[in-house]
């Protein structure tokens, strides 16, 4: 079977105090090839260590995850993750970033130097090959990662909240590029945000996460993000049950988080 | 004290004179002249090159002045150099007074020339005339009696010296000189110093420079100039290079390794505060006195630190890097060489800084304890013969070829990890 499946996942481990945490709890997910889906929940409900566990780097107590009918036991290339922030290699250019993967897999020089200038193209950075990537603003450091990503041609992309560390205006405009890197690739994206926005705009389907145990709460089959591909994001705001489900949503986390530290005030 | 008076009065003046002078031509405009708030904004205090550059001259200013060099016109006081006279007068054992004059010549033995006896004549009376030649700096006894008629009877006493009384373990002055009078009669006669330090305590700066010239083209001790501080460079060299072979492999073990951390953990915490120096003994006991001593020495200086920058290199790097290597599909030895080796260079570098000055700071200790050749062996040796010209030209050299290992270490930092600190 095409697609990757979570299945029955739990995640506890042993504090040092002696306690231990239950991080994930019966998680189950299946995700067809091709999806986009985005998952959110208040902080502390265990969003990064299922992203962690689908990417290999770490195993889950009970359960497995299954990409392309095979076991997850390890990091591996067809899962390729985009991180927040830090996860370029600073001592190499854009070109040798963006060439990495396919340098680790032995391919001629000829053929990823073609594929970085596409990729490069593609996110938005054509000309930029030989900058260093210090010199590059945030928003341009995470096209990089996008098109580093890519260029290794992964199964499915992991995004840990990657676009967390932007601004508001950056941010923006890379939702619209993961977006349309989604349409044009046509991969499986699994994303991961605190923001409730970005999870509305960019997820096919959304997760709500709720903690202590982590848990799915609630799932949501949205329109918007195979509408932003065409439109802009701005205009997509505007559209029918945009609101409602933002508001819905809010509220939803906001009470977990209410949960989690407590009533502040008493109305 | 004196010293350090006219420095401060060179600060405080110089800071005001640049400040007048700075006022009176047109100020540029640049983003940090327009900052209300400077103090306490370590981006806003830049250093002020002129007073940098005053400084290096005040430095030498002073030198010059208080060493009597010729490079500048001004000095301060020098020894008094010249003749010397007084008249003193003797009364003998029968209660007879009589006068008679004293002429000294007081030379600077710097110059090598000794100047020839002041003629005089004996003159009457049974207190004889006298001549002496005295050092600039130094003091004599002046045996006036010798000569005297019946100078050697124990009541022979001088009582007077330019009409002054003086009697045994007294002092008077008459112009340029300090008299004292010995506890048995004797006459000490000290002529005026000066302020200026003599050269065996501080030569002048072309004193310094000459021995540089004569010691760079005859050597010292069988060895040209360039052999002794090549030899130190080299020693320092080769036990930096030794200690970051095996320092720099045992970091990243103890980096990525439990094992390895917990083996090595309590050696390397126990060894790095121990300072090089205090190996010395050890190492001249083990190894005696030769090279082989000396780059263990060095190699155990450079050992620790390369080993703990190499460890801080490996642990500081980001988890995403190493996340983001193994999800595109690296191995574990393309980590090593792709992600973790170059990660770590900027702390290897640090620490390679660090080590280079400890090293030179330790081979030249460890020469001055036992060499033959090398910079620390040849000020140790010129300070035995009290050459301290060559003493300073050594010291001043060390600086500057340790600052110029830093300067290189810079260089080669900004050019192999320009990434640093972005």
């Amino acid at each position: 079977m095409k697609g990757l499946s979570i299945e029955n996942i739990s995640m506890r481990f042993d504090l040092k105090n002696g306690s231990s945490v239950q991080a994930l709890k019966d998680v189950s997910l299946d995700i067809e090839e091709g999806q986009i889906i985005t998952v959110l929940g208040p902080s502390g409900c265990g969003k990064t260590t299922l992203l962690n566990i689908v990417a290999g780097f770490l195993a889950p107590t009970e359960g497995k995850v299954v990409l392309n009918d095979q076991i997850v036991l390890g990091p591996g290339a067809e899962r390729g993750m985009v991180f927040q922030q830090g996860a370029l290699f600073e001592w190499m250019n854009v070109q040798e970033n963006v060439a990495f993967g396919p340098r680790m897999k032995g391919m001629p020089k000829a053929e990823q130097n073609k594929k970085v200038k596409h990729l490069l193209g593609v996110v938005g950075l054509a000309d930029f090959e030989d900058k260093a990537v210090y010199e590059l603003s945030g928003g341009m450091q995470q096209r990089v990662a996008l098109a580093r990503c890519l260029a290794n041609d992964p199964d499915v992309i992991l995004m840990d909240e990657p676009l967390g560390a932007l601004d508001a205006l950056t941010r923006e405009k890379m939702q619209g590029l993961v977006l349309k890197l989604w349409k044009e690739t046509g991969k499986t994206i699994l994303l991961i945000t605190h923001s409730v926005e970005e999870a509305i705009l960019l997820g096919e389907r959304l997760l709500v996460l709720a903690p202590r145990p982590g848990r799915i709460h609630k799932e949501y089959k949205l329109p918007f993000a195979e509408m932003g591909v065409n439109m802009d994001l701005r205009d997509v705001k505007k559209s029918d049950g945009y609101t409602e489900t933002r508001d819905e949503i809010l509220s939803i986390i906001w009470e977990m988080e209410e949960e989690i530290m407590g009533r502040t005030d008493d109305n | 004290m004196t010293i350090l008076i006219i420095y401060v009065v060179i600060f405080i003046a110089a800071f005001y004179i640049v400040k007048a002078v700075s006022s009176m031509s047109k100020s540029r405009e640049d983003f940090t002249s327009l900052k209300t708030v400077t103090f306490g904004d370590e981006s806003a205090v830049t250093p002020n090159r002129a007073a940098s550059i005053i400084s290096v001259f005040a430095i030498f200013a002073i030198w010059a002045a208080f060493t009597g060099s010729k490079l500048i016109p001004f000095h301060v006081p020098g020894p008094f150099i010249g003749e010397l006279s007084f008249t003193y007068t003797a009364v003998n054992s029968l209660g007879e007074k009589d006068d008679a004059d004293v002429r000294i010549s007081v030379y600077d033995v710097q110059t090598g020339e000794i100047p020839e006896k002041i003629d005089i004549e004996l003159g009457s009376g049974f207190a004889l005339n006298d001549t002496a030649q005295i050092i600039a700096w130094r003091s004599a006894l002046i045996k006036v009696k010798k000569n005297d008629v019946g100078g050697k009877d124990k009541k022979y006493k001088i009582i007077t010296i330019n009409g002054e009384p003086i009697s045994p373990s007294s002092e008077l002055f008459i112009d340029d000189a300090r008299i004292y009078m010995t506890a048995k009669g004797t006459l000490s006669l000290t002529p005026y110093k000066g302020w200026q330090m003599q050269p065996i305590w501080l030569p002048s700066p072309e004193a310094v420079w000459s021995r540089l010239i004569k010691v760079s083209s005859e050597g010292y001790k069988n060895f040209s100039l360039f052999e002794h501080l090549g030899w130190s460079l080299l020693r320092v060299i080769v036990g930096f290079v030794a200690g970051a072979l095996i320092g720099i492999p045992l970091g990243y073990a103890m980096g990525l390794s439990g094992w390895f951390r917990g083996w090595f953990d309590p050696i390397v915490e126990f060894m790095r505060p121990v300072p090089p120096l205090a190996l010395i003994p050890l190492v001249i006991i083990w190894f005696g006195i030769g090279e082989q001593g000396k780059i263990i020495l060095l190699f155990l200086a450079s050992l620790w630190i390369m080993t703990i920058s190499a460890r801080a290199g490996v642990s500081g790097v980001n988890i995403a890097k190493i996340h983001a290597a193994y999800s595109l599909g690296a191995s574990k030895w393309q980590i090593m060489r792709l992600v973790i080796v170059p990660n770590s260079l900027p702390e290897i570098f640090t620490g390679a800084r660090v080590s280079m000055g400890v090293c030179w700071g330790t081979v030249v200790a460890a020469e001055l304890v036992a060499a033959q050749k090398g910079a620390g062996m040849m000020i140790i040796n010129a300070s035995k013969f009290q050459m301290t010209d060559l003493v300073i030209m050594g010291i001043v050299l060390i600086g500057v070829i340790g600052y110029a290992i830093d300067i290189l270490m810079r260089i080669a930092e900004n050019y192999l990890v320009p990434w640093k600190g972005k």
